[in-house]
């Protein structure tokens, strides 16, 4: 008995440490008594805000010049910029992406017209896809925009991306039970057992998200059953975890489903939803060719995004900073430039897609009337 | 004069141990040599052993091993047989049941199929012990109360892995075997449904829930309470009440106004325990079969008000733009 003790002791210390201590900060986000509340822990919010800072903008540049593309040779986004707004938007590429790694991160030295490193054409696609988020995306990113930072954060690949797991580590084969992707402690989904990659499914994919059903009694229409259900609380799982929120963020604490009395933050993840699905469609799965096997995922795919790429835990990127409005430069970012290895990677990719839209198709479509819920 | 009134038994009994009542004929014998254990006479009684299995215990545990081993087997086979992850994973890993596309047919074993099988054998192996729990009561010539309220929670566990999913026409409804699985199973079920509280029969077995627990410690600290009075020996006190059992009685008429009597506070524990899992059955059994989301029946019936608008009205952006969500 004696030697149980410790063993206990032990053991409960084991199993609290996934446990955070108390005191949390809960605050009221909605009508009294209904739940609806932000839970936080402070102690965790710190080390987090310090995380999430916003490096000093550099100084800007007065305007007039010649313009890039007529000096510097294949500038192909770019060219529009002058010299002077170029060479400060380089800088800050640099700083955001590749500090330690420098200009020849991208650049062959000697020669930087040349496309010889594939991180060149790579960052070209990033540079058009953030000038896309910007333009068409305003129902999610508002008038604070996006920037390199808001995912690199001074690493040259962002810190969170994903690759499909096409049903996870391996396991034995034969008549055994079969875990259909879900089931082994995932962070994708915050630790719990849930799928482990809805992001294949709804962030690349267009799998229906909605389970719930829209009637009282049951009408025979339902097609979704459980199993759904938990496909769409591993993507919610996510985007808890992504944002840094629980449940009550976007929903109603009483009704999920229901639109009525949702925050208006679900309208803006709404959107959040369709601009992942977008641009994992249109940037990230056609540069798959364009990369060298190291940055591909195990089953060959490209690197992804999916919401943690720039909320990194908060419910605001770098807690709703706007650096795009320190760096007009991306703004001047042409989108007629060759898209480089889509053709190729269309055709690669997709069993796994169902469809890949035409990039200014699917913009369109997606393109709120109003941007009131930002 | 020995004392009750601690949370542990100050009082055990320490001697020859004693075999129990002769057993009928054609029954099996008792197996283990009975011993003496001090610290478990610290909470209960101090002689463990010899235990009756008869026919139905070792079929029933035979079953039991049989469910045990599938699961754990299967949890294994996920990781790829990997020992370090199988103790990792083990509160993750999980045996589901078929995919909807399987209705109720028997699907292959890596698909279901073994979930199937260690649903039948666990099935199996409660109602093998619920016959055995009858059965031993009846031999000592107890009432069956003990095997009836298993049989309340045997109910709650063929409605929601059996009865349920066979009026929904598919194995996959139900929950799968797991210790995460089956906690996220049933969040998810509550989501798919349209939030499980809306659900009366929810609130009741909720209630019943939490009844149960009340009663059982209002009746613990009564009996604690009196036990310097001879509180205890609560059988005797029902039909010769000494001076305990006015105590307590008179204990709660002053401070609730009305008390249960010896008799009866056992009776009103035994229906809110046994009522926990009756009504929670009912309340599965009706959800997706009768009702599809509790919430928007809720609204229905009046039990589910409207609060003030806090927020900005945000209508259904897949509505307004005529996109499919």
């Amino acid at each position: 008995m004696r030697k149980l003790m410790p063993l206990t002791v032990l053991a409960a210390a084991a199993v609290l440490t996934a446990c955070e201590r108390p005191p949390m900060e809960v605050d009221q986000i909605g009508y009294r008594g209904v739940g609806m509340e932000q839970v936080t822990n402070p102690r965790l919010a710190e080390a987090k805000r310090e995380a999430n800072q916003v490096p000093e903008p550099l100084p800007p540049v007065s305007p007039g010049g010649p313009r890039a593309g007529d000096l510097y040779e294949n500038v192909e986004v770019l060219g529009d910029l002058t010299i002077v707004e170029f060479n400060r938007l380089m800088t800050a590429l640099t700083e955001w992406v590749s500090p330690d790694e420098g200009c020849n991160y991208c650049h062959v030295p000697g020669n930087f017209a040349s496309e010889d490193i594939y991180t060149k054409v790579v960052s070209r696609r990033m540079l058009e896809m953030t000038k896309t988020i910007n333009d068409q995306w305003h129902s999610h990113v508002g008038d604070t925009g996006v920037t390199c930072y808001t995912c690199h954060q001074g690493k040259p690949v962002p810190e969170y991306v994903w690759f499909e797991e096409r049903g996870g580590p391996p396991q034995a084969g034969g008549m055994a039970a079969s875990r259909r992707g879900q089931n082994l402690a995932s962070p994708a989904v915050g630790s719990t057992s849930l799928p482990s990659d809805p992001f294949s499914a709804f962030l690349l994919g267009d799998e229906e998200i909605r389970i719930i059903p829209t009637t009282a009694l049951p009408q025979g229409t339902n097609p979704r059953n459980i199993m759904d259900a938990e496909w769409t609380y591993g993507l919610m799982m996510h985007f808890s975890t992504s944002l840094g929120v629980n449940c009550t963020h976007c929903h109603n604490s009483r009704s999920f489903f229901s639109w009525d009395g949702s925050p208006p933050e679900r309208t803006t993840a709404w959107h959040g939803i369709r601009m992942a699905r977008e641009l994992n469609q249109d940037y990230l799965v056609p540069l798959q060719p364009v990369y060298p096997d190291s940055q591909l995922g195990p089953h060959g795919d490209a690197p992804k995004l999916n919401c943690q790429t720039c909320h990194q835990g908060v419910n605001q990127p770098l807690y709703g900073v706007s650096m795009l409005q320190d760096y007009p430069e991306l703004n001047a970012v042409s989108r007629n430039g060759p898209a480089r290895g889509t053709a190729a990677a269309e055709a690669d990719m997709a069993p796994a897609v169902s469809a890949v839209p035409e990039e200014g198709e699917a913009e369109s479509a997606d393109e709120p009337e109003n941007s009131d819920g930002i | 004069m020995a004392e009750y009134q601690n949370i542990f038994t100050q009082v055990q009994v320490q001697t020859v141990p004693e075999a129990g009542v002769p057993l009928p004929a054609g029954s099996w014998p008792r197996t283990g040599q009975p011993v003496l254990q001090y610290w478990l006479g610290k909470i209960g009684n101090a002689q463990i052993g010899p235990i009756y299995l008869g026919f139905t215990g070792v079929a029933a545990l035979l079953c039991g091993v049989i469910a045990f081993l599938i699961i754990g087997f299967n949890f294994w086979a996920q990781v790829n047989w990997d020992p370090l992850q199988f103790v990792r994973q083990l509160f993750w890993l999980g045996l589901e049941p078929p995919a909807p596309e399987y209705g109720l047919s028997i699907p292959p074993l890596a698909q279901g199929g073994w979930w199937l099988m260690a649903g039948f054998f666990l099935t199996l192996s409660l109602l093998l012990w619920w016959v055995r729990m009858y059965r031993r009561a009846r031999a000592l010539g107890m009432g069956t109360h003990v095997a009836w309220a298993f049989a309340a929670a045997i109910w709650l566990y063929l409605v929601l892995g059996f009865i349920r999913p066979l009026l929904m026409g598919s194995w996959s409804e139900a929950v799968p075997f797991g210790i995460f699985p089956h906690l996220d199973w049933t969040a998810a079920f509550s989501i798919k449904y349209g939030n499980l509280f809306y659900n009366p029969f929810h609130m009741l077995s909720i209630a019943f829930l939490y009844g149960a627990t009340l009663l059982f410690a209002m009746h613990g600290a009564t009996i604690l309470a009196v036990g310097r009075y001879g509180g205890e020996r609560e059988l005797e006190q029902i039909t010769d009440r000494g001076t305990a059992s006015e105590r307590a009685a008179l204990f709660w008429r002053w401070t609730m106004g009305f008390n249960a009597t010896m008799e009866s506070i056992h009776r009103w524990a035994w229906w809110f325990a046994v009522l926990c899992p009756l009504t929670g059955g009912i309340g599965i059994l009706l959800t997706g079969t009768v009702v599809d989301n509790w919430y928007l029946w809720g609204v229905q019936h009046g039990i589910a008000p409207a609060y003030p608008d806090v927020y900005p009205a945000m209508p259904d952006p897949a509505a307004t733009q005529g996109v499919a969500p």
